[in-house]
């Protein structure tokens, strides 16, 4: 199964103890109990930054995303769960075209950004990525300067024509990422060499330089202690305000901590999208519910 | 601790979280167990005028409070250990409120008990005894029917529970009118029955604890908080779940 989601990382858990892990179970609940296109709970939004109808990927012959019908509400923070290879990466993928890169990959559907076709050939990626940014599981700073891997979004995007404009991007930017006070001193010192908390927080940074409307993150805080996860997901409830982000998260402590709606995804099936509260107390659907309590996945 | 196997709070991936939240069951269930019987010897003691076991009733009380802390125990460190979610969720926020009731029941049957020691010493209240035992065995079987709904997970019996609750209410009424007429004929009467009135009073409030342990049976099995709400609506969500 894990061939179909080349995204596919190891599985972390909902930061469990786990004193005795029974044998890996191979028994997950039988596709035959979904049906295919049927999301229960509340899927679509009035005000939808997002429209994405019936969306279907895949890798060659293999479908990894089956008939999904979704809304993303603008400035909401939507969080993507289930088990790996559920397919909530390449779903994700699907917004801002990363999947193009894949040769074998095929998106069929109708996805709609503020009410324009996210696919139409004639749409050029390039302005889609900086409306819609990403954020990934590890963090990948240029091998540059602080300074420069701020800059570069801006720079190559033509948002700044004078030195002291591209300045105050850098700076609001690490502002905003809650990492200026920790690197003012030092913006000319190369990103590798910062810690893995303040390398997220850069790329974040750099994310937001070229002023998205929407950032994606996909895992940002697997690779990060707990007290720089912490500050990420202080930083997510604050860029919630200005931005629609979409987070695919494999704890679900953490989706519960910062998203206001959750989205379960099995098997390439949209399951159960409801409001964050209602699915970490009473989910609707038996799947979800196995899921979040570490029953199965 | 051995494997236990559950339904509905077994078969989690991790074996430990199974036994920690089986753990939590059995213990709640078995100070139910315990509180029931300090309610039944408390009545006991006060028919047969049996100062003893009103004494030995007084004294258990505090193994009560003991079991009320341990339950607390675990429940707290099973949210540290496992951030429970959805139904285990539930089951854990529940225990933890449903022992509060329960160390409450302990408390009225400690009650009853001091109660009956002092009827057995003042000697015996002319009548109302026959609307005690009455009453008494009322509440008892609403406690049991709570305890063993949250054992099956069952709302429809949890509902009963409410349900029975009008009923108990009513009886207790009653007696307390009979009561204050054998007051009222004989001025004599009035520290014993008072002392009668009080063990009612008590044992109306026993029912009362196990109406909101069945309601958060309720809410455990459906996933929706019942308290303050009618029984047509509680009824409504409940049935609709079971058809």
């Amino acid at each position: 199964m894990n061939t179909m989601n080349p995204t596919v990382t190891s599985e972390t858990g909902a930061g469990v103890v786990e004193d005795k892990v029974a044998p890996v179970k191979e028994e997950r609940p039988a596709e035959a109990e979904l049906e295919e296109g049927v999301t229960v709970g509340t899927p679509y939004s009035d005000d939808p930054k997002f429209k994405l109808r019936n969306v279907e990927v895949f890798y060659g012959e293999s479908r990894a995303i089956k008939n999904i019908s979704l809304d993303i509400a603008r400035n909401e923070v939507i969080a993507f769960i289930g088990p790996s290879g559920c397919g909530k990466s390449t779903f994700l993928r699907c917004l801002n075209r990363m999947n193009d890169s894949i040769d074998i990959c095929k998106v069929k559907g109708s996805l709609q950004l503020d009410d324009n076709d996210i696919y139409d050939p004639s749409r050029d990626v390039v302005e889609l990525r900086a409306r819609v940014g990403m954020v990934f599981q590890k963090p990948n700073p240029f091998p540059k300067s602080i300074y420069d891997n701020v800059a570069y979004g801006p720079r190559i995007h033509g948002l700044a024509n004078r030195k002291s404009d591209l300045d105050d991007i850098v700076e609001n930017s690490l502002r905003k990422a809650g990492l200026w006070n920790e690197v003012k001193d030092r913006l000319d010192a190369t990103a590798t060499g910062m810690s893995g908390g303040q390398q997220q927080r850069l790329c974040i940074a750099r994310t937001i330089a070229v002023s998205p409307e929407v950032v994606l993150m996909d895992e940002p805080c697997s690779a990060l202690d707990p007290i720089a996860t912490a500050k990420v997901e202080e930083l997510i409830a604050e860029l919630s305000e200005s931005y629609t982000i979409v987070i695919v998260t494999h704890s679900m402590q953490q989706a519960a901590r910062v998203s206001h709606r959750t989205a379960y995804f099995h098997l390439g099936h949209l399951v159960e999208v409801n409001e964050t509260n209602k699915v970490f107390t009473s989910p609707e659907h038996n799947m979800t519910e196995s899921y979040i309590t570490g029953r199965f996945g | 601790m051995p494997h236990t196997k559950d339904e509905t709070y077994g078969d989690h991936t991790s074996h430990a979280f199974n036994d920690e939240l089986m753990e939590l069951k059995a213990q709640f269930l078995k100070m139910g167990g315990l509180v029931e019987q300090q309610v039944e010897n408390a009545v006991q003691a006060l028919m047969d005028s049996d100062g003893h076991l009103a004494d030995e009733t007084r004294t258990r009380d505090r193994e009560v409070d003991q079991m009320e802390m341990d339950l607390d125990e675990v429940a707290t460190l099973i949210i540290a250990r496992r951030q429970p979610t959805a139904r285990d969720l539930r089951l854990v926020v529940s225990v933890i409120k449903m022992v509060a009731d329960l160390e409450r029941v302990g408390d009225e049957a400690k009650k009853i008990a001091k109660l009956a020691l002092q009827l057995s010493e003042e000697g015996q209240a002319p009548r109302g005894y026959i609307e005690v035992r009455h009453i008494s065995n009322h509440v008892l079987g609403m406690l049991h029917e709570a305890l063993d709904s949250f054992a099956r997970l069952d709302a429809s019996q949890a509902l009963r529970v409410k349900k029975e609750d009008k009923n108990v209410d009513a009886e207790y009424q009653a007696a307390a009118r009979t009561l204050l007429t054998f007051m009222m004929e004989d001025t004599r009467n009035i520290s014993r029955c008072m002392s009668l009135m009080w063990v009612l009073r008590a044992l109306e409030r026993v029912g009362d604890h196990a109406c909101n342990i069945a309601e958060n049976v309720i809410f455990m099995v459906e996933g929706e908080d019942v308290r303050h709400t009618s029984l047509e609506d509680m009824e409504k969500l409940v049935t609709q779940d079971n058809s």
